[in-house]
């Protein structure tokens, strides 16, 4: 039985080889290009799609939050015993910089200088950052992102930068949920108030970047927002801390939380502090990606169908002869398997190409533009064979369907060419 | 070796039924060459397609070294097919992707024959047809005398006990159908039972025995030697 099949199994392969290495050059490659764009809808359409949000997300850790973000319990106002945290965490050996940060709500006045009673004020709400700047740009490289001006340095007075979306020549829909200030630029004086306090400060620099965190908030020097606010106990509300490469920020999160850190804030890894709402986005494009590209799926199973029915039925004369020499059925099935194994293959194999070597390092290179993020192509290597197996099972089928039919019929009616 | 008894076959379409063969009966002896002649739809096709078990007949028998072959299943029909019996069509009926020695290899390696084993039995069936500079040309770069060589080649390479041949010269010209039916006469003086379908008179006496049948009946049994 088991020899049988191997035999068949030979003839088959046997009986493939010579149908593929004589068939036309110009059908085989129809097929072939049609596999191909069914790989690259399975594996990129769904890549971009979650590439789409990926690069927010790491926009979102790379920018703002570090590896590991310490924040204030939910019912405190900030993390209190944060000199001891501060210093726990520099003691860690996978760390390589920290970011403590202050942090207030605000409201900030453009024409409070010009505006006749009448006028409304140019207002906008915000949260302002106390940081130190040098510490900040070790863990988010904020320097990196001032497209205007000039970065903070840890003397400046009254000083701050100003995310773009607070400022309407950068808003490109006005948006009556975001208030932005009109006619504000590096330079241009602008009035802050937290709670009581009111302090007229410059901008100093302008924070281009695609996470919201940065644009729609205000920085300044911590020394100069403490004294606005208050605080001298040392306490802040974040601490963002970026790790050496190949640590890891859940182990990192375990040890400070072992240290009963936990009691005092919050501790999370850059994924824990995603907002639900982009992991919600997520799975929804993963499923949109994979409700698109099980259409590609039926297309190529179909293409595979019709190619090998219509083989079948113009060679039916052969099959039916050489059944009558005593070929075996299921060798012959065999060889069209094997046929639809090979187009699907080879279109898989010039699509992981395509994608490895040319779609994902030219897009992570070059991201894709999108309004709220660079797009990154997201193709992990284990969930691409996976459709690659799904490309190559779903061609198996359509492609032993149609030759089963064929082969099916009756021997001396296939010969003779009867129906 | 061979033999029918009561051999019929009857197609049916719809309600009408049109009888083809009615009753043969038929015996062939190892080492026999027999040619059957007769008139379009005198039942010649269908009586070999009936012997060869390419196809069922609606009553009697087929019987092959004593064995009913009533009783094979279709999958044993296949292989016996493949070990005891050869074919020669009209039309030659070579696989086109497959080169000449590529067509005579196929049925022995289904046998589960090596494939340097195959390869030299293909070898010498095409070498002695006289087809060794076109082992490796595909049928369409072959002529049609040939194709039907290579067609033989494929037939007795592994020296079937039975070879059956459906008008083997039908699309040959004269000079080609005269080397085939040398080669016919050349492997039954080495042993081989051969059932041969004719049209041409001159060809069906090289056998040893040519029948003629008539509306679906063996009407005349003539000896040639």
């Amino acid at each position: 039985m088991l020899s049988q099949y191997f035999l068949n199994l030979r003839i088959g392969f046997f009986l493939a080889l010579r149908q593929i290495k004589r068939a036309s050059i110009w059908t085989t490659g129809l097929i072939v290009f049609v596999m191909v764009l069914t790989f690259l809808n399975l594996v990129v359409l769904s890549g971009i799609l979650v590439g789409l949000i990926q690069g927010s997300i790491e926009q979102w850790h790379e920018e703002f939050t570090g590896d590991v973000i310490i924040s204030a319990l939910d019912d405190k106002k900030y993390i209190e015993g944060s000199a001891n945290l501060i210093a726990l965490v520099k003691s860690l050996p996978e760390v390589q910089a920290l970011s403590p940060r202050y942090s207030e709500g605000a409201l900030i006045e453009a024409n409070y200088r010009t505006k006749k009673d009448t006028d409304k004020p140019d207002t906008a709400g915000t949260q302002v950052f106390g940081i130190d700047p040098a510490s900040e740009d070790r863990v988010t490289g904020l320097a990196s992102s001032i497209t205007e001006g000039e970065y903070l340095s840890q003397g400046d007075y009254d000083q701050v930068l100003i995310g773009q979306f607070l400022l309407s020549q950068y808003v490109p829909v006005d948006d009556p949920n975001f208030a932005a200030l009109d006619n504000v630029t590096v330079g241009t004086k602008i009035r802050l108030t937290i709670g009581e306090v009111v302090r007229e400060v410059r901008v100093k620099g302008i924070v281009e970047s695609k996470v919201d965190a940065l644009t729609r908030n205000v920085f300044m020097v911590d020394s100069q927002l403490r004294s606005m606010i208050g605080r001298n106990d040392g306490n802040v509300d974040q601490i963002a801390i970026l790790l050496k490469q190949d640590a890891s920020p859940a182990a990192v999160r375990e040890r400070l939380k072992q240290s009963g850190a936990d009691r005092e804030a919050k501790i999370q890894t850059y994924e824990d502090a995603q907002p639900k709402f982009l992991k919600d986005i997520i799975n929804t494009f993963n499923m949109l990606g994979a409700a698109f590209s099980s259409i590609g799926l039926v297309v190529a199973s179909i293409t595979i169908f019709i190619v090998i029915f219509i083989n079948a039925l113009t060679r039916r004369k052969y099959i039916g002869i050489m059944k009558g020499i005593g070929i075996e059925g299921s060798a012959i099935r065999i060889s069209y398997v094997l046929q639809s194994m090979y187009y699907a293959l080879l279109g898989s194999l010039i699509g992981l190409a395509i994608v490895y070597g040319l779609l994902v390092p030219l897009i992570a290179a070059h991201p894709i533009d999108f309004p709220f993020s660079d797009g990154i192509l997201v193709a992990p290597l284990g969930q691409t064979l996976f459709r690659v197996g799904l490309l190559i099972f779903s061609t198996i089928i359509a492609g032993y369907i149609p030759a089963w039919m064929i082969i099916r019929k009756n021997t001396l009616d296939s010969i003779l060419g009867r129906n | 070796m061979i033999e029918t008894r009561n051999l019929i076959k009857t197609f049916r379409d719809g309600d009408k039924e049109t009888p083809v063969l009615r009753g043969i009966d038929f015996r062939v002896a190892k080492g026999q060459y027999v040619s059957i002649m007769g008139r379009s739809g005198a039942g010649k096709s269908t009586f070999l397609y009936q012997m060869s078990l390419l196809d069922d007949p609606t009553g009697g028998e087929v019987i092959i070294d004593g064995h009913p072959a009533a009783h094979m299943s279709a999958a044993e029909k296949t292989r016996f097919r493949l070990s005891h019996f050869g074919y020669v069509f009209q039309d030659y009926a070579l696989l086109p992707d497959l080169t000449a020695i590529e067509n005579v290899l196929l049925p022995l390696l289904m046998q589960g024959m090596r494939k340097s084993e195959a390869r030299a039995l293909a070898e010498a069936a095409l070498k002695r047809l006289g087809l060794s500079e076109r082992l490796h040309s595909l049928p369409s770069h072959l002529s049609g005398g040939e194709q039907q060589r290579v067609s033989i080649a494929r037939a007795v390479a592994h020296h079937p006990k039975i070879l059956f041949a459906d008008e083997p010269t039908a699309n040959l010209d004269s000079e080609s159908s005269r080397v085939i039916m040398n080669i016919f006469a050349e492997i039954h003086r080495e042993g081989q039972t051969i059932i041969m379908i004719t049209h041409e008179e001159q060809y069906a006496k090289m056998a040893e025995q040519t029948i003629t049948l008539e509306d679906g009946r063996i009407t005349t049994t003539l000896k040639n030697r």
